[in-house]
């Protein structure tokens, strides 16, 4: 009687969790997504302006948002491709090569690297990468290149902290074994955990590139905010979210610049789940 | 979890439910809480203000938050918060419908561009002021200053503080695509650390890390703002929606009187408006007041 009771009251909790969260999750893209394509619907902005165009004046009618994008997808890009081997080579000495306390010591401590509000990020950004940018390539110091540096301090945590955790899942017993067959461990490494971790540190990465490519406070307090096409990594850019958190607030709900925001939105969205498919799909791949 | 845990949790939870609402209820009728949502430019004030009226109004609570002009503004226009603070007439903000809003000026702001120290410049023509906002000129060595690239540093799209400017500095021309910050304080903070850096700021948020430059060799002053001797100013509007509730006009009644008009407000950095010689119409067009 009394299990039967619990079970009842056990699958209505999840019931209703479960309810509640696809609710959610549902009205989120419903909203997300109704806002984002109003733009295209009511004619005020063509999706081919939108996604090829070069200016961003939504005041004046110009919704070209592809700067913001190719910028975005510049500082994910290039601060994944930084922090990426960094992370694994701090993994694996983490996992595998040191058997030192000061190993225990190094993943507590990137765990409280994880945890640090970005804004804390953009302030360390603002106050020694501008500088120290500008030192070095003269101008303002403000550049996707501050960007990046701001991007790959972040995400170092993060990916390494995945990373470590994927090593240490590889069972102990692959590399006795392998060592048993006379591998170095050097060869252990490079031939047995990297690639039975493999779909784990492609999730790490991407992991990262997702919080990166999401990032919008401190990446706005670095890279200069203008909306123009970036020539180089020292030219200065506006992403998708710097341009939403900067314009959210000085425009009116239902007109062309509000809306124009939306579909950045909704580019975000869809980045979001694109990579979240893809870390499905990576994660898969280990399980053959 | 047993089932008696279980149900006294329960209990508990509905317990602190139920007088939570009972709470909410009793406080309904006097509704002692007001929110106040909107301009950067205005929030310091607004917030000072605020500190001062709850020690002189027992049980108010003013919750005065930022957000930028055009969030004050389509807030009030829902009728979501109390006030809604805008550095622009409700008029001119595509979307709002400014008949159905009550404008409050409660102060006036003056805006003053900014240069970084090491230009050593003073004083701009205002055909220089626009000519650098607009890309013409890209070298402080143009106009006299050092041979160094001249570095904009402009406010968001749409903010108000932009539009006072570009509406006073520009005459309907395009600014120049130049970096944009959203708020005074990274302003302040970019243009003294830059070199060649120019941007503009609320009078407020000036000190002596920059330089304000006078236009024309007109200086950015409070007496200059009241005789538009200085053009770059605009009204810090608090529009309301309907009917006020007690603290509402209370707080307004605060802000309006002589003692925050010539004490706080003033020593925020704002002008009153009660000091200015002239009123400008929502249409930028500037009439002398009457006495």
């Amino acid at each position: 009687m009394k299990q039967k009771y619990e079970e009842l009251l056990g699958r209505s909790i999840t019931g209703i969790s479960i309810t509640i969260i696809c609710i959610l999750v549902f009205s989120i893209l419903y909203f997300v997504g109704a806002k984002g394509i109003s733009m295209f619907v009511s004619g005020d902005g063509s999706i081919v302006d939108f996604l090829t165009g070069t200016q961003w004046d939504p005041g004046d009618g110009l919704v070209g948002a592809l700067p913001m994008l190719v910028t975005s997808l510049m500082v994910t890009l290039t601060s994944a491709l930084i922090a990426s081997p960094l992370a694994l080579i701090l993994a694996i000495y983490v996992s595998e090569v040191s058997e030192s306390k000061l190993a225990q010591f190094i993943q507590p401590l990137i765990e409280v690297l994880v945890g640090i509000p970005s804004v804390v990020y953009g302030l360390l950004g603002l106050e020694v990468f501008v500088p120290m940018v500008r030192n070095a390539f003269g101008g303002t110091g403000f550049s996707i290149l501050t960007g990046v540096m701001v991007l790959t301090l972040m995400i170092l945590p993060t990916v390494t902290s995945l990373m470590i955790d994927g090593l240490k899942a590889v069972p102990k017993h692959y590399r006795t074994a392998s060592l048993a067959l006379g591998a170095t461990q050097l060869q252990t490494i490079n031939r047995i955990v990297l690639k039975a971790a493999r779909p784990a540190l492609l999730t790490a990465i991407i992991f990262g590139m997702t919080r990166a490519f999401g990032e919008a406070l401190a990446v706005q307090m670095v890279i200069g905010n203008v909306l123009v096409m970036p020539g180089s990594l020292l030219s200065q850019g506006s992403t998708l979210t710097s341009t939403l958190t900067m314009g959210i607030g000085n425009t009116i709900l239902g007109t062309l610049p509000n809306n124009a925001l939306w579909s950045l939105a909704l580019v975000l969205l869809i980045m979001a789940l694109f990579f979240n498919i893809l870390i499905r799909l990576v994660g898969r791949g280990g399980d053959n | 979890m047993s089932k008696k845990k279980l149900l006294i949790v329960i209990l508990v939870l509905l317990a602190g439910g139920l007088s939570y609402l009972k709470v909410q209820a009793n406080n309904e009728p006097a509704r002692q809480k007001i929110t106040i949502v909107g301009s950067t430019a205005l929030q310091p004030l607004a917030q000072q203000v605020a500190l001062e009226f709850q020690k002189e109004y027992k049980g108010a609570q003013v919750n005065v938050q930022g957000g930028g002009s055009g969030t004050g503004l389509s807030q009030i226009q829902e009728k979501t918060v109390d006030i809604g603070n805008s550095d622009i007439f409700a008029e001119n903000k595509e979307g709002i419908d400014a008949k159905k809003l009550t404008d409050h000026k409660v102060a006036v702001v003056g805006l003053a561009p900014v240069l970084n120290k090491d230009i050593g410049l003073k004083n701009l023509t205002s055909k220089q002021l626009a000519d650098i906002f607009t890309g013409k000129i890209t070298n402080w060595k143009e106009i006299g200053g050092p041979d160094l690239k001249i570095t904009v540093i402009n406010r968001a799209q749409g903010s108000g503080s932009r539009q006072t400017f570009e509406e006073a500095v520009l005459n309907g021309k395009k600014a120049v695509n130049a970096q944009e910050q959203d708020s005074n304080g990274t302003v302040r903070k970019i243009v003294a650390n830059t070199p060649g850096a120019i941007s503009y700021l609320a009078f407020g948020y000036i000190n002596d890390e920059l330089q304000a430059a006078n236009i024309d060799s007109v200086a950015p002053t409070a007496k200059n703002v009241a005789t538009n001797k200085w053009k770059i100013w605009s009204y810090e509007h608090m529009y309301t929606n309907g009917k006020l509730n007690k603290v509402t006009k209370a707080y307004l009644d605060y802000i309006l009187s002589d003692e925050v008009q010539n004490g706080t407000l003033r020593d925020a950095g704002y002008v009153s408006t009660k000091q200015m010689k002239v009123y400008k119409d929502k249409d930028g067009n500037v009439h002398a007041k009457k006495s």
